[in-house]
């Protein structure tokens, strides 16, 4: 029988184990944020000290001002909102939204909404290692009756940067606002520049889950699309977890202040990844950009294999990965990331490392995945094909 | 659609699935020859091209209505 060793966790994509500056200002919080940071009190001020004080936290290691981010009550409620509020604050311009094939489902599903009401979305290809098309991107953005853009920074499930800066210029060219989804780039790269709104979540950098960012950069005529409260500058409802609030914040800072050291020291080790799993597992298709790429997750494809058995496969060896296979997901509809690149989806897994993976992780994942793979293609009565 | 030398079908199947059946039969059959995969679950949209890809065969055409595919053996 297997014994299996300690648990190794490589979802940091979905979400990072907590941040221990997350965890330590998150009690610390309990304690001293619990009441409505609307009030008049003592403990209401005290309150209100904490959330300005996470906010001017937050807006300084994101280098905009405190007054144009608002804390949402999770990262899609922020792309819900800047899809929404984009397209309804410039809707007397047109009813157009622009948007990547490989944007993530909470923006698809916020255009979904968008042509429900009677807007068009107009979705933009990429090539096959998940990078934007730019001159059918600047094509899109140029055409009359655009309203508002959107544009993830680096793709969730690939890893691959996309082009910002000049995706942005075709948005300013077009005098049409860009909304970067920034989920997995904040506390990992720097931020690209050009964009008008941006959102991220916190519990991809270690914090709390319930906490997403919402940047809206002075000027933008963005308009929430939610009843509208004298809460976050009417940008989204109802009070805010503010412990939740004071340890993202905190969390956010820690992670910024070690992202460049920690991409130094996690890259190498998706470079791994990606040339030993090529060259130890037969039949594989690594997807991605190889070079241009996230520090902290890397994508592969193990032809003929089951990815729903892969996941349990590697789960019973204490592995914890992500798929973009059609079996993994309560559609039955293969990645719609992995559809736009045009790559094979079945067999697919998601590694993505975080501020706990170590160099011995990487090692004994790669020692075993070989294994685990040759044995399902033995199940399945397909080595060889 | 011009018809296939040989039909397979595989609706009903789940990925890899038909994609397996694929790479098991197409080899059996002469270089040039074309074979139709009938296959309604939606990966096979994106598995098969890519196993084309993969194994220097060619796709040669998706019947999105049916749902069907046509790969030619080419080597």
């Amino acid at each position: 029988m297997f014994v299996s060793a300690s648990p190794v966790y490589l979802d940091a994509a979905a979400a990072a184990p907590l941040h221990p500056v997350a965890r330590q200002a998150l009690l610390a919080a309990l304690d001293d944020g619990w009441a409505d940071p609307g009030k008049l009190y003592t403990q209401a001020r005290r309150a209100r000290q904490l959330l300005d004080a996470a906010r001017e936290a937050a807006a300084q290691t994101l280098d905009v001002r405190a007054d144009e981010l608002s804390f949402t009550p999770s990262g899609t409620t922020a792309a819900h909102a800047a899809v929404l509020g984009g397209v309804t604050g410039r809707r007397r311009v047109g009813t157009a939204l622009v948007h990547s094939a490989i944007e993530h489902s909470a923006v698809l599903h916020a255009a979904e909404r968008h042509v429900a009401a009677g807007g068009t979305a107009v979705p933009v290809p990429v090539d096959r290692s998940g990078r934007l098309d730019l001159a059918a991107w600047s094509a899109a953005v140029a055409a009359p009756g655009v309203a508002f853009a959107a544009l993830i920074g680096a793709s969730h499930e690939v890893g691959t940067v996309q082009p910002v800066p000049a995706a942005a210029a075709a948005c300013a060219d077009a005098g049409v606002p860009l909304y970067v989804d920034a989920a997995q780039l904040i506390a990992r790269v720097p931020l690209p520049a050009g964009w008008s709104v941006l959102t991220a979540s916190a519990h991809k950098w270690g914090g709390p889950p319930g906490v997403g960012l919402l940047v809206v950069r002075k000027g933008t005529r963005w308009e929430s699309p939610f009843p509208t409260d004298e809460r976050e500058s009417g940008r989204t409802p109802g009070v805010v977890n503010l412990p939740a609030v004071v340890a993202a914040a905190a969390s956010l800072r820690a992670a910024a202040a070690d992202a460049a050291a920690e991409a130094t020291r996690l890259a190498p080790l998706v470079d791994r990844i990606r040339v030993r799993v090529a060259a130890e597992v037969p039949d594989v298709e690594v997807v991605g950009d190889p070079v241009d790429r996230l520090p902290h997750l890397v994508t592969f494809s193990c032809l003929y294999v089951d990815g729903e058995a892969l996941l349990h496969a590697l789960d019973r060896r204490g592995f914890a990965v992500s798929s973009g296979s059609s079996c993994t997901s309560s559609t039955l509809r293969p990645s719609h990331v992995l559809e736009a690149m045009g790559v094979l989806s079945h067999g697919n897994v998601r590694v993505s490392l975080h501020r706990e993976t170590t160099e011995a992780d990487v090692e004994r994942f790669l020692a075993e995945l070989p294994g685990v793979v040759a044995d399902l293609r033995a199940q399945a009565g397909v080595t060889g094909l | 659609m011009s018809e296939p030398d040989e039909v397979l079908d595989c609706r009903g199947q789940r990925c890899p699935l038909p994609v397996i059946a694929l790479a098991r039969r197409l080899p059996e059959l002469p270089v040039g020859a074309v074979l139709r995969v009938l296959a309604d679950d939606p990966a096979a949209a994106v598995d098969i091209p890519a196993w084309c890809r993969m194994r220097n065969q060619q796709f040669v055409t998706a019947h999105p209505d049916a749902p069907a595919y046509d790969i030619r053996r080419t080597t």
